[in-house]
Formats: structure tokens, sequence, C-alpha cells
């Protein structure tokens, strides 16, 4: 894909509403299918090489409105179908194209509280713009109506027109709630118990609230002042926040529950023990956990080297192993922090990459080199246990295995080497244990994710839980989804008593 | 934010500061320890032992040597200065029983989390046979605390400035030589000194535990930038540790993590704080 400026995507926007306002009769589907999808302005690869700002700018008011008349409002609605909350996507895209945004952002977050987020993170291509019918008729993905760019437009027009309001809170029950995590799912349920006038007290580990949205996604992805803003509405709600506070360690759960005070709690503690891959060499000095390497750039700003105290590993050929975001904000995180050379290293081929199609094209165009179907055999060190290079193995596609996807194969004696100074390991984050050692009767799976039933609760009394650390390491949309379902039991209990 | 209650200086560079954490100090357990931070924004997060604890008074003891960034900063801090952040306790507690006799091995800096691990062992009915070890007279603390644990205390200097003369593996192989031998040893200070205490008693067979100080961010397990390699295993020390066999432990893999940052290191940096 060649890189089209934002001034020139803007032009072409006005200048084709203009031709659409010109017309008199209605639009009919074979029009609107005509309308050309709306690219996203970015900023330009080559500077942003150089930066940490963010990459996606949105849409300009005429780009939303073009992409807005593409819908086609179908009927039945196959998008709110793919959609994890199922929001009333027809409804909004609606009252985008007729000029209301205010009322498009309010249709939102009857389903969504993390609209400015979603729309950013959430892989669209696989859940809400994979069944649209325009896509469809145009026979790729890639030309469904952009969703989640229209979601974004409308959650920052709303924050930058300064019309965020604080949510109304019912008056005080005397009932205290403490929420354990501050991702999208703690988030969440901080949200919607507080309005029903219940005490919300955050625990959160790191000494800065937010998850995987502050200390794993880069700013260049997901700017930190917007999760910031949703932080501030929940204190202006009167959450109390606890930061530097580890719940197992600081205070067990079992005191919050019967000498605190607390009459429910929620755990969102997330997915967040980075795996190996057990190979020779994964402990040389140059060898990181993506969660490492993130959390070094973007929660201890390591990246502002000016001012920072947290020092990062200044790479000049970096290799990551993996194919999710996490891989991919890895990589381009290496490549602002100056490395020379990043290869991104993965044993299937582009179709299976879980990461969002956005970041692995804004990847390539960032100079992220690819090695698809190639895996690692071995970490090679120099005389000092410093990593010099990488030994990998070629593979082909075989059977498919239990998820459908076909099995890579190693093919014998393909090894070949890469000269190397880091390697980052990015192939996925299990749930970490420290609550599941410290809290007796909390029940867990086989891969130490809290097991909770369909409305959040655990297998201990008034205790429930949501998000990565029920469902593995998954996605913003469904750890929201889950923190609403929870919310509303904590909620129904609470009245109950 | 937790305020200094105390301020001592121990040597040129080691300090103790008592400081307020109610919560920390009625939880932790000896060999646990803490992270802090001096700025939220810019501040690196580094780990220290918890050399002490108040619960009545609700605050705990930390001893650091000023040697980076960070700890040169907090040593210029004074009573009823403000830490930014401060979390804890963190790790796996020590595991105390009465083993019959342990000895119990500091070098430099090493005694301050030696200290209340030798405390708790003689609680539990232990013969305590301590020995410190420093450069020179100077760099030698805790002095007085550790013979009030003690029942045997033996003192090194490198330049025989005071004690013997000597490095403490001297004595810690003349008591591994000795029948009964030790029942335990817990050797804690600089890792060059700790993988030769283990290569010590190793031939005696006589148990080593080791506490390591690698480098951390979160302290909670979640990044691995921690780990060490003991035995055929990757460990993470803020959660699996920082006690360890020291039989096992990799230390040359330990010690070259130790240096990753070297070079960048020297640079100087400009947290908010050096405006207030
Ligand atoms: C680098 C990266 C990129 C990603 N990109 C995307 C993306 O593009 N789109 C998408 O949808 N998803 C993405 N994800 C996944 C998504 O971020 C997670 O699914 C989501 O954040 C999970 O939310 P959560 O609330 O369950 O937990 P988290 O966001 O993980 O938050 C858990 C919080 O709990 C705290 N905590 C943990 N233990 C304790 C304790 N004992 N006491 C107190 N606090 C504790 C943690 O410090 C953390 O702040 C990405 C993940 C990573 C790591
Ligand atoms: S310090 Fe991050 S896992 Fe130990």
């Amino acid at each position: 894909m060649t890189y089209i400026s934002p001034e020139k995507l803007a032009d072409d926007a006005k200048n084709v509403l203009e031709e659409l306002n010109a017309r008199i009769e209605p639009l009919k589907p074979k029009d609107r299918m005509a309308i050309p999808a709306q690219e996203m302005p970015s900023q330009d690869p080559a500077v942003r090489r150089g930066n940490m700002e963010e990459v996606a700018l949105g849409y300009t008011p005429e780009q939303a409105k073009l992409e807005a008349e593409r819908c086609l409002q179908c009927k039945n609605a196959p998008c709110i179908a793919g959609c994890p909350v199922a929001i009333d996507i027809p409804g909004f895209i609606q009252a985008i194209a007729d000029g209301d945004n205010l009322k498009a952002i309010d249709i939102i977050k009857e389903s969504s509280l993390l609209p400015a987020v979603c729309g950013r993170v959430c892989p669209q291509e696989s859940q809400c713009q994979a069944p649209c019918t325009v896509g469809k008729a145009l026979k790729s993905v890639g030309q469904a109506v952009n969703i989640g760019r229209l979601e974004r437009f409308v959650a920052d027009w709303e924050r930058e027109q300064g019309l965020i309001e604080t949510p109304t809170v019912k008056p005080e029950t005397g009932k205290k709630v403490g929420i354990i995590g501050t991702g999208p799912a703690g988030l969440t349920v901080a949200a919607d118990v507080r309005r029903e006038g219940h005490a919300v007290t955050l625990f959160e580990a790191f000494h800065k609230p937010g998850g995987v949205m502050i200390y794993g996604i880069p700013e260049f992805r997901l700017p930190k002042a917007i999760v910031q803003k949703e932080i501030d509405t929940l204190t202006a709600m009167g959450c109390e926040l606890k930061t530097n506070f580890v719940i197992g360690r600081t205070r067990k759960i079992i005191d919050l529950l019967e000498q605190d005070g607390f009459d429910a709690l929620f755990i969102g503690t997330g997915a967040g023990l980075p795996r190996f891959m057990n190979i020779e060499g994964e402990n040389l000095v140059g060898v990181y956990s993506a969660n490492e390497y993130l959390t070094r750039s973007n929660l201890m700003r390591a990246y502002d080297k000016e001012r920072s105290a947290t020092p990062i590993f200044e790479s000049e050929k970096v290799a990551v192993l993996g194919g999710g975001n996490v891989a991919m904000d890895a990589a381009r995180t290496a490549v602002r922090l100056g490395a020379k050379e990043v290869h991104l290293i993965y044993r299937r081929t582009e179709v299976e990459m879980p990461a969002r199609v956005e970041e692995v094209a804004h990847a390539k165009e960032e100079g992220v080199i690819f090695h698809l179907l190639e895996n690692p055999k071995r970490i090679l060190s120099d005389e000092k246990g410093w990593v010099s290079g990488i030994e990998c193995l070629r593979y082909e596609l075989g059977a498919p295995d239990d998820s459908g996807r076909r099995r890579p194969v190693a093919i014998e004696g393909s090894e070949f080497e890469i000269d190397l100074d880091t390697v980052i390991v990015a192939i996925g984050n299990d749930s970490n244990p420290l609550i599941r050692q410290t809290t007796p009767g909390l029940e867990t799976n086989k891969w130490g994710n809290i097991i909770a039933d369909k409305t959040g609760k655990t297998s201990l009394d008034r205790i429930f839980a949501g998000g990565d650390i029920v469902l593995g390491a998954a996605t913003v949309i469904l750890a929201m989804g889950e923190g609403r379902i929870a919310a509303a039991s904590i909620n129904k209990m609470l009245v109950e008593d | 934010m937790n305020r200094i209650l105390e301020k001592k200086q121990l040597s040129e560079t080691v300090f103790q500061m008592r400081i307020d954490a109610p919560l920390i100090a009625s939880e932790r357990q000896a060999g646990q320890f803490i992270i802090l931070q001096l700025c939220k924004d810019y501040g690196e997060r580094i780990p220290l032992t918890i050399a002490d604890a108040d619960p009545d008074e609700g605050s705990i003891t930390i001893i650091f040597q000023a040697v980076g960034g960070t700890t040169k900063k907090l040593a210029q801090m004074n009573v009823d200065d403000k830490i930014a952040a401060l979390v804890g306790p963190l790790g796996t507690p020590t595991h105390i029983e009465n083993f019959g006799t342990v000895v119990c091995v500091g070098g430099g800096i090493g005694v301050a989390p030696l200290h209340p691990i030798a405390q708790a062992l003689k609680a539990a009915g232990n013969k305590v046979i301590i020995i410190m070890g420093a450069r020179n007279k100077e760099l030698m603390i805790l002095e007085d605390e550790m013979r009030a644990i003690a029942d045997e205390l033996i003192i090194c200097t490198d330049d025989g400035s005071y004690g013997r003369k000597c490095l403490v593996t001297e004595p810690l192989k003349e008591l591994c030589e000795q029948e009964p031998k030790p029942a335990l040893a817990v050797a804690i200070g600089p890792p060059i000194m700790m993988k030769f205490c283990a290569e010590t008693t190793r031939p005696y067979k006589v148990p080593t535990q080791v506490s390591l100080n690698t480098i951390m961010v979160d302290g909670t397990g979640m990044c691995g930038g921690c780990r060490v390699t003991v035995g055929d295993e990757t460990k993470f020390v803020c959660v699996d540790g920082p006690e360890f066999d020291g039989h096992l432990v990799d230390f040359d893999n330990m010690i070259s993590r130790l240096g990753s940052y070297k070079k960048q290191e020297a640079g100087d940096h400009h947290c908010k704080l050096d405006d207030v």
C-alpha cells in the first residue's frame, strides 16, 4: 500500500462529499457502495519512525460523513452480532450521517464504556467488520464500512469538544466494593458499580492505573491521555484509587472481605505472566519479554532518554518473536528507539497472524522485516554472555490443528542464522499466580485462569472476576464486556443483601 | 506517599532510613523486599530489602548504598520528605525453622538483608554463627545489631583494618571442616561473594541459601527482567525468590545480566524531582 498524505485524503473526501451533496435524488445502495472506503490519515512512515506520537490521526469530519454514508443500514444488522458488546452500529452510523455526533456517541455509550480506546485497538476486521454486507458485496473485509474508525471519530469528537460529562451517581448506599486491577475490566466495573451509589476502591499494583492500556500498548497506538481521561472520570465520580497496592502481598483477598469491610470484590488482574520459548540462550543479556521491553518504554518512559531514569537496551539489530499485537508493538517500539534492523519472526503465515491488520500494515510501512514460516531454534551468545544472533528453522504448513489453523511443520536441515544483539519474546502471556496462590478456595483452570460463571461469579462468595484473568490473554472489548456483566451481578447482589 | 521518619548514615555511602508504611510493616516477613520510586513519571523502580519493621509504629527500615542514580537521590532526602511510590512486601519470605547450627555470611551491604534472616533464625532456636566481611573497617555496617544475635561473630576485612585479614570464604571453609558441620549456610552479599561461598560449601554438601539482587521492574512476576537460571529452570527472583539454592544458581549468567545497562547508567537523568 502506498502512503497517502492526510492532506490528500482530506481533499479527496471534500470533493467526493461535495458531489454527493449536490445530488438531489436519495442515495441507492449501489451509490453508497461506490463511495470510496476512507483510508485512515496517518503520520508519514519516514517521520513516525522517529517519534512516539500517535500514528493514526483520525478521520476528518468529511471523511467520517462519507464513511457513514457507505453503510447500507441493513435490517438484519450482521455487524451487531459481530460486536462482543452488541453496540447498535447502524444506529450510531446513521447519526453520524445525519450530522448528529452527540447522538452517535450516546448510542455507543449505551453498550461500550471505552469507545475512544476500542475504536483504536479492537480487532474490527474479525469482529463487527467481518460480517459487514458492504465488505461482502465488494469481496473484501478491507472494503467493509470502517466501523472502528467511525467509533473513534465520535469518541474523539466528544472529548475534544469538552463534552464528556461525569455520570451521575445515585445516593450513597453504604456498600463497599473493591476492584483489583485497573485494566479495562476493572475500570468498567468501577464505573457501573459506582453509578449505583456503592463506594468503590480500585487497587493497582503499579504506580499508575490503566493496566495494559498504560504499560503495554504504546503511546503511538493509544495515547495515554485518553486512558487518563477515563480514570479522571472515575475519580470525579468518587472512586478511590490505591496504587502501589499488590493484592496477595500488601493485603490478602480474605482480609479485604473479613477485616476491611468490603461487601464484594472484583478481580481483574489480567494476564501478566510472560511466556518464554524455553529454548537455549533465553536468559542471555539482550533477551527480553515483550512485557518488560514495553513496560520499560511505556510505563517507565525509557524512550525519553533525557528524563527517564529507567534504562532500555540500545539495540542495533532486534528480532521479535511472535505475530500478535504485542509482537507488533514491540517491533515498532524497537524501530522508534533507534534499532537499525528489526526482524519479526513468526512460524505461520500472515493470514494466521493474530495482530490487527492495521498494525501489520503499519509495521511493514515502518520497515520491520517479516520472516514468515520461520521459528527460532536457539539464541546464540558471544563470549560475554550477550546475544550475538539467533538460529532459526524454516517451516511449511501441514494439516490443520484443533484450532482449524494449518499446523506449521519444521523443514529438516533448514537452519540459518541472523546476527542480532536483542531478542524480544512476544509469544503470549499466562495469568499471574499471585492471587491464586494467596486465596485458598479460589478455583482456577489448568492454565491458572480464574473460573467464573456466566454472571462473573467465582467459586468464592462475594468474589467476581473478569477480563484476561478469566479468559486468558484476550482483548480490551472482551475485558470490558465481562466487566459489565460482573458489575450487573454485583449491583444485583448488593441490592438483594 | 510514604514519609521518612529517621535517617542515619552508616558509612560513607551507606544509609539507613525508617519510613512510614503501616500496611507493609504489618505484612512483611524476613527475606521480603519493597520497590521504591522517587518520581512517578520518570523515576526508576528499584528493589530494596526490608531490613527491619515495626508493625506497632507502622514503619519499615531500609538500608542502601548510594551507588546508582536513584539511591544517590534517596541519600539526599531527609526526615519528613516523602517517597513517591513504595510497594511491598514483595518476594517469598525466608523459610525459617530450627536447623541446628546455621552460619550466616554477610558481605558489605549484604549484611542489611542478612540481619532480619539471622534474627528470625535465632528466634527459631538455631545456633547462629555470623561471618561479616567488608573491604575495610569503615565499610562494616550493623556490627552491634549482628553481635546481639550471634552466638559467634567472625569479622573479616580485605585490608586487615579490622578483624581477620581474609575473605569471608576462609572462615566459612573452616566451619565446614569442623564436625558437626553447619546444617545450613546463608550467604548474602555481592554476587561474586555469593558465588564463592557456594563453591566453598559445595564439597562439604552444606546447603547454602543465597539472596539475589537482580535488576527488577515490577517486582510482581510480570516482566521476567529479574529472571535467573537455577539448575535447569528459569526462575523469577521477585516472586520465586529472592532466595535460592546457591549450589544451583548460574552466577555467571546472573552477573552478566546485572551488567545489561552499564553503558546507559553512566548518563545523568533529569527527573522532575531535580526541579523541586
Ligand atoms: C502489548 C499489548 C498489546 C495489546 N494490543 C491489543 C489490541 O490492539 N487490541 C485489544 O483488544 N487488545 C490488545 N491487547 C490485550 C488487552 O490489552 C487485554 O486483553 C486487556 O487489557 C485485558 O484487560 P484486563 O482488565 O483483564 O487486564 P489488564 O489490562 O492486564 O490489567 C490488569 C491490571 O491489574 C494489575 N494487577 C495485577 N495483579 C495485581 C494484584 N495482585 N494486585 C493489584 N493489581 C494487580 C496489573 O498491574 C494491571 O494494571 C494487548 C495486550 C498487550 C500486552
Ligand atoms: S521484576 Fe518483573 S518479573 Fe520480576
